[in-house]
């Protein structure tokens, strides 16, 4: 499996210069990647439908139990035959599709990488590996949305997608992690075996929630549903591939590979498949409205999508049988339909099906491909999208308790998919022309190559089931199960309730077709009276509210006043020793000690009562210099209390800061505002400040009983000699923890990088030329770059 | 500042500080100073002539621009933790000549990288405290 990521991996980076070596027809050697993989994953189909599972395993994070492994069984090969193979349809058909696009190379590495992603999440055997995939689906969607970067309405499209499916992916990390804690391991093949156990688990309604978020929000369940009609502003193979025929069934591959371990249970039947009915009916009275080609399928692929949710919720071998084929089905015929409607638009310009018709004559090709995909949408026999519908309603005629209802949402939901299936792949190539301003034209071989091999597999796969049936269909179903199954395809039951209910399904799709003018307008009706209150709208609220809290926060937090900071730095040093103070109870041996200050000689007392005046003489002191001052005495004094009790160099230090402190202020000081504060603001800075000194005053008091251990002072007192050295403190800065002062000095020169960047950048002052020279400047670094950005750029 | 005694005196004291900054430097291994402190001193004699003569003054004194003196005081450091590296022992580890430099202000000074790194904290620090007494000055707009 790592090769084939690696080979995936190289032609994407390979994408771009051949490109710009050989143009479009680069786009062919590259599809020859997922093709040849195609091929190799075809190969060992014998193997697979045995009921083997090939697992490979390299070692990565082993420390976080997170392991490059991999599992191949009956469910990742049926997703990688579909990832490769129209992986390759779709490189060779954007060929054609973005021939005079410059950013062409792009858009094949960029499909190729997305091919990494969502071939690595379906072959995942640890469970924090697939959430990495899952995750690199959604960025590789994002950039592939936003193809047409020009375009703000794609832009925002892209971020829309990106945001919901990776809020989901965070849902969904939450999720295995909880699993993973439950069983013990990452790794997918044990935890599917921990059924009871995850299921006993009193969090297992939270677990389930959690995944079941990040499902439904990549498989666009319903509410989540309205970022992939918004998608549809990528290019249409990008529509086809990540769009309808794999990514997006990211959720429903999830689903059905934790059912051994999460289904079955009645929270996952009301949930999963509650949903799934909710999308799947949603999803199809939207969709047969539509009067753009790519939004009709796309309402459309919400509707299947929310239809193989159900599937999977239900948990039933019918129904999990119908999961499969429909899978196939569906990739077959909406990945067709999404290429022509491509090629629609690109010969006619137009996606209107309004206006649309007459294109059997115009591109005979492109339409036969569309047209036979219609009808397997429609599920009209002998194509494999009958078939689908036939174990589909078998399935829901079977499903325990609440077959009526979904029966009953299968079905209407079912009629308004042949209505929209009518409308997007039948009408528009058959009808005559309406309109003769619109012309088109047959398109490249490309371009009608894709479409039309998924239109002939359609009918081949629906006439003769079997082929799928022990290759690639029933180890699916047996990987989903967990179990062996015998299962038995055919496309002719005899005259069964199912078979009725196909017929009627036909039968009123096309009468809803019939009167489909009428539908719309009720239809517009009743949009007005909801009148965009949909998930864009809440969307679009939810995300503006969020940037405007968070401005509103950084406004109140990121004020600009100096002193500001300062006090809430010191607040925050004050409840952290507040804690410390209150958790060991240091008061006690604080006020043990009144004798320590009277037994000091007369002289220190003097110079501490000499420190304490002139404290509370910068406290109020009504202007800056006399405040300096008073802070100049503390500054000495404190100096001269370490050289008192022997520690030269931190007294030589303290002096010398000091002295270059003080140079500093009086620089400035005559520059500063007014020296000015209300009342109330001095008020709090006095509990401020008298408040932390106390708790600093019983923090020092504290140490002097607390016996630590002193092993460290006498390693560097022993070992300094070692160091060629007799000061201890020197020995330690440049030797022992040589690397922290590298630190300390790099935070130095990094400050001073700032200072100017603040100074230079404040406006007004001029600067005399001879001191331009001198600096360090921000500014200057950023404008000499600039040009470089912006060539870059454009 | 206009004063001219404080102008004069600072311009007397200047060479005095800047030797004793050295003597700190240098002795600071075994005795109190370092270069850090020796660092500062020095900056705090650059600053009180900035201080009483203006930056022009300072600048001649300083003869590099400040960045030089941070940018040189980094390198060393830096290749006094990459020299052992090159030499194949741990970053940073202490290596030592083993020979003595006798000095006439600081006594003998034993070469090695910690006394390479202490230099290049020297120079460090007194380039960043000169960078902001100019940077202040030019902000005054006198």
């Amino acid at each position: 499996m790592i090769s084939a990521l690696a080979i995936l991996l190289i032609s994407s980076l390979l994408a771009v210069p051949l490109r710009s070596l050989i143009g479009p027809r680069a786009g062919l050697l590259l599809a020859l990647a997922p093709a040849g993989l195609f091929y190799r994953t075809f190969k060992s189909l014998p193997e697979i439908s045995t009921g083997a599972v090939f697992l490979e395993k390299t070692p990565w994070i082993s420390s976080l139990g997170v392991d490059l492994s991999f599992r191949l069984d009956g469910l990742s090969l049926l997703f990688l035959l579909l990832i490769y193979g129209i992986g390759a349809l779709v490189l060779i058909y954007s060929v054609g599709y973005l021939k005079d696009d410059p950013l062409q190379g792009r858009f094949f590495g960029l499909v190729l990488f997305f091919l990494i992603a969502m071939a690595g999440l379906v072959a995942a055997e640890n469970l924090i590996l697939l959430f990495i995939f899952w995750e690199l689906t959604s960025v590789a969607s994002y950039f592939l949305i936003s193809h047409y970067h020009t375009d703000a309405m794609a832009r925002r499209s892209a971020l829309r997608a990106l945001l919901i499916t990776g809020c989901g992916g965070l849902a969904l990390l939450a999720g295995l992690i909880l699993i993973g804690m439950r069983c013990g391991t990452f790794s997918l093949t044990e935890v599917l075996l921990q059924r009871e156990n995850l299921v006993g688990d009193p969090r297992y309604l939270l677990i389930l929630l959690l995944v079941l978020a990040g499902a439904f929000t990549k498989s666009a369940q319903f509410p989540f549903h309205f970022w992939l009609p918004g998608a549809m502003a990528a290019p249409a193979p990008v529509s086809a591939l990540l769009h309808s025929a794999t990514m997006v069934k990211a959720g429903v591959f999830l689903l059905a590979r934790l059912f051994p371990a999460l289904g079955g249970t009645p929270e996952w039947h009301t949930i999963v498949t509650g949903f799934g009915a909710i999308t799947m009916l949603i999803g199809a009275v939207i969709a047969f409205a539509q009067t753009d080609l790519k939004r009709l399928l796309a309402y459309s692929t919400v509707s299947s999508l929310g239809t193989l949710t159900m599937l999977t919720g239900l948990g039933t071998v019918e129904a999990h049988k119908a999961m499969v084929v429909f899978l196939i089905v569906h990739a077959a015929y909406k990945a067709a339909l999404f290429l022509v409607s491509g090629s629609v638009d690109h010969a006619v310009h137009t996606r209107d099906v309004r206006r649309l018709g007459g294109l059997l004559r115009e591109m005979p090709l492109s339409a036969t491909a569309a047209i036979i995909s219609g009808l397997s949408m429609c599920g009209f026999p002998p194509m494999l999208g009958f078939l689908g519908k036939e174990l589909m309603y078998e399935a829901k005629l079977q499903a325990p308790q609440i077959a009526g209802l979904v029966l009953s949402a299968g079905v209407a939901s079912n009629i308004l998919i042949v209505a929209t299936a009518t409308a997007a792949g039948l009408r528009p190539y058959l009808r005559t022309k309406l309109d003769d301003n619109i012309h088109g034209h047959e398109v490249s071989w490309t371009m009608w190559f894709g479409p039309l091999l998924l239109a002939t597999l359609s009918i081949i796969w629906g006439s003769m089931p079997h082929l799928l049936q022990e290759s690639v269909i029933r180890p699916a179903i047996e990987a989903v199960r967990g179990e062996p199954l015998k299962i038995k395809l055919a496309l002719w039951h005899g005259i069964n309730p199912v078979l009725v209910l196909s017929v009627l399904t036909l039968i009123l799709g096309a009468a809803v077709f019939m009167v489909i003018k009428i539908l719309r307008r009720f239809r517009e009706w009743l949009g007005a009276l909801v009148k965009g209150w949909n998930g864009d709208r809440t969307f679009d609220l939810l995300f503006d509210g969020t940037l405007g809290a968070a401005r509103y926060l950084t406004r109140l937090s990121q004020h600009g006043y100096l002193r500001g900071y300062v006090a809430v730095m010191i607040a925050f040093t004050g409840m952290a020793l507040l804690w410390a103070v209150w958790k060991v109870e240091a008061w006690h041996f604080a006020f043990q000690s009144p004798d320590l200050f009277l037994s000091a000689p007369p002289a220190l007392i003097i110079l501490i009562l000499l420190m304490c005046g002139s404290a509370i003489f910068a406290a109020v002191a009504k202007s800056r210099l006399a405040v300096l001052s008073g802070f100049g005495v503390v500054g000495f004094g404190i100096a001269l209390l370490f050289s008192w009790h022997g520690a030269p160099d931190l007294a030589l230090t303290q002096f010398f800061v000091e002295t270059i402190l003080l140079i500093l202020m009086l620089l400035v000081i005559g520059h500063l505002p007014r020296f000015q504060e209300g009342r109330g603001m001095r008020l709090r800075d006095l509990m401020l400040s008298v408040g932390v000194g106390l708790l600093f005053a019983i923090v020092t008091l504290h140490s002097f009983w607390v016996h630590t251990n002193d092993s460290i002072s006498s390693f560097y007192l022993e070992n300094a000699p070692v160091a060629k050295g007799n000061n201890v403190v020197n020995v330690i800065l440049v030797d022992f923890r040589a690397l922290d002062t590298m630190g300390e000095i790099i935070v130095l020169a990094v400050a001073a990088l700032g200072a100017s960047a603040v100074l230079r950048g404040s406006p007004g002052r001029s600067e005399t030329g001879a001191g331009r020279r001198y600096q360090l400047s921000f500014k200057k670094v950023i404008s000499q770059r600039k040009p470089g950005f912006k060539e870059t750029l454009s | 500042m206009n004063s001219i005694p404080l102008s004069i005196i600072s311009r007397l004291l200047f060479p005095l500080q800047l030797t004793l900054s050295i003597i700190l430097l240098f002795r600071g291994h075994n005795l109190p100073g370092g270069g850090f402190i020796g660092g500062l001193l020095a900056a705090s004699a650059f600053a009180l002539v900035g201080f009483a003569n203006g930056s022009a003054r300072m600048k001649t004194f300083l003869l590099f621009a400040p960045s030089v003196w941070i940018g040189t005081g980094m390198l060393l450091a830096l290749l006094a933790g990459l020299m052992p590296v090159l030499m194949g022992e741990a970053f940073f580890k202490g290596l030592w000549h083993y020979g003595i430099i006798p000095t006439i202000v600081a006594g003998d000074v034993k070469p090695g990288t910690p006394m390479l790194f202490d230099i290049g904290v020297y120079l460090l620090v007194v380039g960043i405290a000169s960078h902001l007494v100019l940077l202040f000055e030019s902000k005054g707009g006198d």
